[in-house]
């Protein structure tokens, strides 16, 4: 039983689950689902904010979703930490193939520690995954309007076409690198 | 009862659903960059199932509170603004920058967060990174096409 607690969840539980996040946040607060609000957010408290964009009322329009981002952190602290999965995910054999012959040698854990481990930030790999990534995510999703939550589940939820085109964007994006880019990067 | 620890309880419930929402997502491996390589590269079932079903959720909820002309617990009418399309373009090349963002770091602003908790320290270049890239698109909107 304890157990239990430790192991991976498919995604038939996972995912109706994370579907049930938008009408629990509409019919609890008028709050529409979405995670990547939140870096605008954090500009707008600890950042200058010379343009309108990045100047507002935070802490009135942002808070209920700040404290939801600290969840979050916490969320992962549980889940990723103290109940962590001590096997290495169930990935399919030919992914990890793949991965293998790009040169990621560390299948435990949640992520690689080949890129994830601090020392790959002494290499311009770990730079261009880590720095060059991140900017592109939250550069990508305040252009977008929204991330994977906002517009793949909230925006997709309410049948929206600007987060069909957006998600299929995302997709668009992601393969071109996966198939072109980090090949380039191994 | 106070206004401000009104306001406190309120943000209680948010950080408390938002738990939930970390430990979901990290039980369901959506964090994983593993799980995003085999996602990118169709090899595995489980991040389309995850997202099937979530919408198999979502999308009847949504159109049931729509329909049903819900109120919030505050007694609110419920909206959803919608999303405008304009030209579009800001769908198109934010959302292929974005997937280019996703696919290096594995992660989407959501996992940004739950990785850090999951204590994966470099994991807190790509929040930094991605908390000025949204900062810089906010100095460059007014020249950017949407």
């Amino acid at each position: 039983m304890i157990e239990l607690v430790y192991r991976p969840w498919p995604w038939w539980v996972a995912g109706p689950l994370i579907g049930l996040f938008v009408p629990i946040l509409l019919l609890l607060g008028n709050r529409l689902f979405g995670v990547s609000a939140n870096l605008r957010h954090i500009c707008a408290a600890t950042l200058p904010s010379p343009t309108e964009y990045l100047r507002y009322d935070w802490k009135g329009k942002g808070g209920w979703n700040l404290a939801f981002a600290g969840g979050i952190v916490l969320g992962g602290f549980l889940a990723g930490y103290v109940f962590a999965n001590p096997e290495p995910i169930a990935i399919a054999a030919a992914t990890q193939a793949d991965l293998s012959a790009l040169g990621i040698t560390d299948f435990e854990g949640l992520v690689p520690a080949d890129l994830f481990a601090i020392e790959a930030l002494s290499s311009l790999r770990g730079w261009i995954v880590l720095g060059l990534g991140g900017f592109l995510v939250g550069f990508g999703a305040a252009w977008a309007g929204g991330c994977t939550s906002g517009h793949g589940i909230a925006g997709l939820g309410d049948l929206q076409l600007p987060s069909l085109i957006a998600i299929a964007s995302f997709f668009v994006g992601g393969i071109a690198t996966t198939h072109l880019l980090l090949p380039l990067l191994f | 009862m106070t206004s401000s620890s009104n306001r406190a309880r309120g943000l209680l419930v948010y950080l408390v659903i938002g738990t939930l929402f970390g430990f979901l997502i990290t039980k369901g491996e959506v964090i994983s960059w593993f799980r995003i390589q085999e996602m990118f590269r169709f090899q595995g079932f489980h991040m389309y199932g995850i997202f099937a079903t979530a919408l198999a959720v979502a999308i009847p909820s949504v159109l049931l509170i729509k329909k049903g002309k819900l109120r919030s617990l505050d007694g609110e009418p419920i909206v959803i603004p919608p999303k405008v399309l304009g030209r579009g373009i800001r769908y198109v090349v934010g959302g292929l920058l974005f997937g280019v963002g996703w696919a290096l770091t594995g992660a989407c602003p959501g996992p940004l967060f739950a990785l850090l908790g999951a204590g994966i320290p470099a994991i807190g270049v790509a929040v930094i990174s991605a908390i000025l890239g949204t900062w810089s698109y906010g100095m460059l909107r007014s020249r950017l096409p949407h």
